[in-house]
Protein backbone atom coordinates (compact mmCIF):
# COMPACT_ATOMS: atom_id res chain seq x y z
CA UNK A 1 0.00 0.00 0.00
CA UNK A 2 1.06 3.86 -0.50
CA UNK A 3 1.55 5.97 2.42
CA UNK A 4 -1.11 8.47 1.02
CA UNK A 5 -3.62 5.28 1.63
CA UNK A 6 -2.42 4.29 4.98
CA UNK A 7 -2.75 8.01 5.97
CA UNK A 8 -6.18 7.13 5.26
CA UNK A 9 -6.80 4.45 7.34
CA UNK A 10 -8.96 5.28 10.74
CA UNK A 11 -6.52 5.80 13.76
CA UNK A 12 -3.03 7.09 11.32
CA UNK A 13 -3.20 11.08 10.56
CA UNK A 14 -0.59 12.44 8.03
CA UNK A 15 1.84 15.24 9.67
CA UNK A 16 4.08 16.20 6.17
CA UNK A 17 3.01 14.00 2.97
CA UNK A 18 5.45 15.16 0.55
CA UNK A 19 5.52 11.74 -1.47
CA UNK A 20 2.22 10.14 -0.24
CA UNK A 21 2.60 7.71 -3.37
CA UNK A 22 5.65 6.23 -2.03
CA UNK A 23 5.08 2.06 -1.50
CA UNK A 24 5.21 0.62 1.93
CA UNK A 25 7.69 -2.55 1.96
CA UNK A 26 7.86 -3.20 5.46
CA UNK A 27 7.99 -2.28 9.07
CA UNK A 28 10.72 -1.59 11.19
CA UNK A 29 9.78 -0.56 15.45
CA UNK A 30 12.46 1.27 16.99
CA UNK A 31 13.34 4.39 18.97
CA UNK A 32 17.29 4.07 19.11
CA UNK A 33 18.71 5.87 15.86
CA UNK A 34 21.68 3.63 15.12
CA UNK A 35 19.79 0.50 15.50
CA UNK A 36 17.39 2.14 13.09
CA UNK A 37 19.77 2.97 10.40
CA UNK A 38 22.08 -0.32 11.40
CA UNK A 39 18.87 -2.44 10.63
CA UNK A 40 15.78 -0.66 8.83
CA UNK A 41 15.02 -1.30 5.53
CA UNK A 42 14.68 0.80 2.69
CA UNK A 43 10.90 1.11 1.81
CA UNK A 44 9.69 0.33 5.50
CA UNK A 45 7.60 2.09 7.41
CA UNK A 46 9.22 3.11 10.70
CA UNK A 47 7.64 3.16 13.69
CA UNK A 48 8.99 5.23 16.83
CA UNK A 49 7.90 7.61 19.72
CA UNK A 50 11.16 9.88 18.93
CA UNK A 51 10.21 13.30 17.44
CA UNK A 52 13.29 15.14 17.28
CA UNK A 53 14.89 17.24 14.25
CA UNK A 54 17.42 14.07 14.08
CA UNK A 55 14.62 11.66 13.05
CA UNK A 56 14.00 13.24 9.63
CA UNK A 57 17.98 12.52 8.91
CA UNK A 58 18.08 9.08 10.00
CA UNK A 59 14.43 8.56 7.98
CA UNK A 60 16.07 10.23 4.89
CA UNK A 61 19.28 8.59 5.01
CA UNK A 62 17.61 5.43 5.42
CA UNK A 63 15.48 6.06 2.91
CA UNK A 64 12.36 4.99 4.90
CA UNK A 65 9.04 5.13 3.33
CA UNK A 66 7.72 6.95 5.89
CA UNK A 67 8.12 7.64 9.95
CA UNK A 68 4.65 6.85 12.02
CA UNK A 69 5.02 8.27 15.27
CA UNK A 70 2.82 5.88 17.66
CA UNK A 71 1.42 7.13 20.85
CA UNK A 72 -0.23 10.24 18.86
CA UNK A 73 3.28 12.00 19.58
CA UNK A 74 3.19 15.50 17.73
CA UNK A 75 6.29 16.84 15.52
CA UNK A 76 6.84 20.16 16.77
CA UNK A 77 6.85 22.99 13.86
CA UNK A 78 10.55 23.29 13.14
CA UNK A 79 10.90 19.47 12.35
CA UNK A 80 7.89 19.26 10.82
CA UNK A 81 9.17 21.58 7.78
CA UNK A 82 12.71 19.66 7.95
CA UNK A 83 10.72 17.01 7.15
CA UNK A 84 8.97 18.36 4.36
CA UNK A 85 12.39 19.99 2.60
CA UNK A 86 13.41 16.73 2.70
CA UNK A 87 10.62 14.34 1.30
CA UNK A 88 9.71 12.57 4.75
CA UNK A 89 6.09 11.53 4.81
CA UNK A 90 5.60 12.02 8.70
CA UNK A 91 2.09 10.61 9.97
CA UNK A 92 0.96 10.14 13.78
CA UNK A 93 -0.86 6.86 14.74
CA UNK A 94 -2.98 7.19 17.75
CA UNK A 95 -1.94 3.62 19.17
CA UNK A 96 1.19 2.25 20.71
CA UNK A 97 3.36 0.79 18.68
CA UNK A 98 2.70 -3.07 18.73
CA UNK A 99 -1.14 -1.95 17.74
CA UNK A 100 0.35 0.76 15.10
CA UNK A 101 2.29 -2.62 13.21
CA UNK A 102 -0.56 -5.10 13.69
CA UNK A 103 -2.70 -1.98 11.58
CA UNK A 104 0.06 -2.13 9.07
CA UNK A 105 0.84 -5.97 9.19
CA UNK A 106 -2.97 -6.61 8.28
CA UNK A 107 -2.45 -4.78 5.44
CA UNK A 108 1.03 -5.10 3.70
CA UNK B 1 27.81 4.00 -12.53
CA UNK B 2 26.13 5.62 -14.94
CA UNK B 3 28.47 8.64 -15.66
CA UNK B 4 32.00 7.72 -17.26
CA UNK B 5 34.46 9.94 -14.94
CA UNK B 6 38.00 10.76 -16.06
CA UNK B 7 39.14 11.26 -12.43
CA UNK B 8 37.54 11.09 -9.31
CA UNK B 9 35.12 14.22 -7.95
CA UNK B 10 35.88 15.00 -4.63
CA UNK B 11 33.61 16.61 -2.15
CA UNK B 12 34.92 18.42 1.13
CA UNK B 13 32.65 19.59 4.51
CA UNK B 14 33.49 20.91 7.49
CA UNK B 15 31.43 19.24 10.22
CA UNK B 16 30.36 22.15 12.56
CA UNK B 17 31.06 20.17 16.49
CA UNK B 18 28.15 22.58 18.37
CA UNK B 19 25.13 22.14 16.32
CA UNK B 20 23.96 18.77 17.16
CA UNK B 21 20.49 19.48 15.66
CA UNK B 22 22.03 20.29 12.23
CA UNK B 23 24.59 17.10 12.59
CA UNK B 24 23.68 14.58 8.74
CA UNK B 25 24.08 17.94 6.56
CA UNK B 26 27.19 16.55 5.29
CA UNK B 27 26.04 12.90 4.84
CA UNK B 28 22.56 14.93 3.55
CA UNK B 29 24.41 17.22 0.51
CA UNK B 30 26.54 13.70 -0.46
CA UNK B 31 23.27 11.57 -0.60
CA UNK B 32 21.99 14.50 -3.09
CA UNK B 33 25.28 14.80 -4.71
CA UNK B 34 25.66 11.03 -5.07
CA UNK B 35 21.93 10.80 -6.77
CA UNK B 36 22.72 13.49 -9.04
CA UNK B 37 25.59 11.44 -10.65
CA UNK B 38 23.47 8.67 -11.43
CA UNK B 39 24.85 6.19 -8.48
CA UNK B 40 22.31 3.27 -7.46
CA UNK B 41 20.23 3.77 -4.57
CA UNK B 42 21.44 0.96 -2.18
CA UNK B 43 25.01 2.25 -2.76
CA UNK B 44 23.75 6.05 -1.44
CA UNK B 45 22.22 4.40 1.26
CA UNK B 46 25.08 2.51 2.15
CA UNK B 47 27.30 5.67 1.65
CA UNK B 48 25.19 8.34 3.68
CA UNK B 49 24.20 6.11 6.73
CA UNK B 50 28.01 5.23 7.08
CA UNK B 51 29.00 8.99 6.69
CA UNK B 52 26.15 10.19 9.18
CA UNK B 53 27.34 7.54 11.99
CA UNK B 54 30.87 9.55 10.87
CA UNK B 55 29.71 12.86 11.41
CA UNK B 56 27.51 12.33 14.84
CA UNK B 57 30.83 10.60 16.16
CA UNK B 58 32.25 13.55 15.11
CA UNK B 59 29.86 16.17 16.73
CA UNK B 60 29.57 14.13 20.10
CA UNK B 61 32.87 12.90 21.13
CA UNK B 62 35.18 15.24 18.86
CA UNK B 63 33.82 19.21 18.42
CA UNK B 64 33.43 18.56 14.55
CA UNK B 65 36.45 17.86 12.05
CA UNK B 66 36.56 17.59 8.57
CA UNK B 67 34.86 14.93 5.70
CA UNK B 68 36.53 14.34 2.17
CA UNK B 69 34.42 12.22 0.09
CA UNK B 70 36.07 10.83 -3.31
CA UNK B 71 34.00 9.26 -5.84
CA UNK B 72 35.79 7.65 -8.18
CA UNK B 73 34.45 4.62 -10.99
CA UNK B 74 34.84 1.68 -8.74
CA UNK B 75 33.83 3.30 -5.84
CA UNK B 76 32.78 5.69 -2.84
CA UNK B 77 35.43 7.00 -0.40
CA UNK B 78 35.01 8.85 3.01
CA UNK B 79 37.35 9.95 4.97
CA UNK B 80 36.58 11.67 8.39
CA UNK B 81 38.97 13.88 10.30
CA UNK B 82 39.15 15.38 13.87
CA UNK B 83 41.09 16.55 16.14
CA UNK B 84 39.39 15.20 19.42
CA UNK B 85 40.35 13.00 22.08
CA UNK B 86 40.97 9.36 19.95
CA UNK B 87 40.19 6.27 20.75
CA UNK B 88 41.75 4.55 23.38
CA UNK B 89 40.63 1.13 22.90
CA UNK B 90 39.58 0.35 19.22
CA UNK B 91 38.62 -3.13 19.23
CA UNK B 92 36.31 -2.08 22.55
CA UNK B 93 34.63 0.59 20.81
CA UNK B 94 33.79 -1.55 17.32
CA UNK B 95 31.40 -3.55 19.66
CA UNK B 96 28.02 -3.08 19.35
CA UNK B 97 26.74 -1.58 22.59
CA UNK B 98 29.54 -0.38 23.57
CA UNK B 99 29.38 3.17 24.10
CA UNK B 100 31.17 6.60 25.71
CA UNK B 101 28.47 9.08 24.41
CA UNK B 102 26.70 11.43 27.28
CA UNK B 103 23.26 10.70 28.91
CA UNK B 104 21.90 14.33 27.18
CA UNK B 105 23.06 12.45 23.60
CA UNK B 106 21.47 9.29 24.62
CA UNK B 107 18.04 11.40 25.15
CA UNK B 108 17.78 12.21 21.71
CA UNK B 109 17.98 8.49 20.58
CA UNK B 110 21.51 8.37 20.07
CA UNK B 111 24.54 6.64 21.89
CA UNK B 112 23.54 2.91 21.44
CA UNK B 113 26.97 1.96 20.52
CA UNK B 114 26.27 1.06 17.03
CA UNK B 115 27.70 4.14 15.30
CA UNK B 116 31.12 2.43 14.78
CA UNK B 117 29.73 -1.32 14.08
CA UNK B 118 27.12 0.33 11.35
CA UNK B 119 29.54 1.71 9.86
CA UNK B 120 31.83 -1.46 9.23
CA UNK B 121 28.59 -3.14 8.31
CA UNK B 122 27.82 -0.68 5.68
CA UNK B 123 30.85 -0.34 3.76
CA UNK B 124 33.32 -2.96 2.20
CA UNK B 125 36.53 -1.55 3.63
CA UNK B 126 37.21 0.50 6.98
CA UNK B 127 40.36 1.30 8.78
CA UNK B 128 40.26 3.45 12.08
CA UNK B 129 43.53 5.74 12.94
CA UNK B 130 43.62 6.99 16.15
CA UNK B 131 45.96 8.09 18.34
CA UNK B 132 44.73 9.43 22.20
CA UNK B 133 44.92 12.85 22.73
CA UNK B 134 45.85 13.88 18.88
CA UNK B 135 42.67 12.88 17.01
CA UNK B 136 40.86 10.43 14.52
CA UNK B 137 40.94 9.35 10.78
CA UNK B 138 38.61 7.00 9.70
CA UNK B 139 38.46 5.77 6.32
CA UNK B 140 35.72 3.67 4.42
CA UNK B 141 35.21 2.02 1.02
CA UNK B 142 32.15 1.32 -0.54
CA UNK B 143 32.43 -0.44 -3.60
CA UNK B 144 29.80 -0.52 -6.27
Amino acid sequence: MTVSELAAVQGFEAVTLPDGERKIGGVYIGDLLSWVMGRAKADDAWITIMSNINVAAVAALADVACVILAEGVELDGTVKETAESKGINVLTAHMPAYETAMALASRL
Amino acid sequence: MVNYMAEPLVFHFEVDGDNFTSAGQASVQVKKNLRELGIDPETIRRVSIAMYEGEINMVIHAHGGVAEVIVSDESVEIILKDTGPGIPNIEQAMQEGFSTAPDNVRSLGFGAGMGLPNMKRYTDYMHIDSVVGVGTTITMKVNY
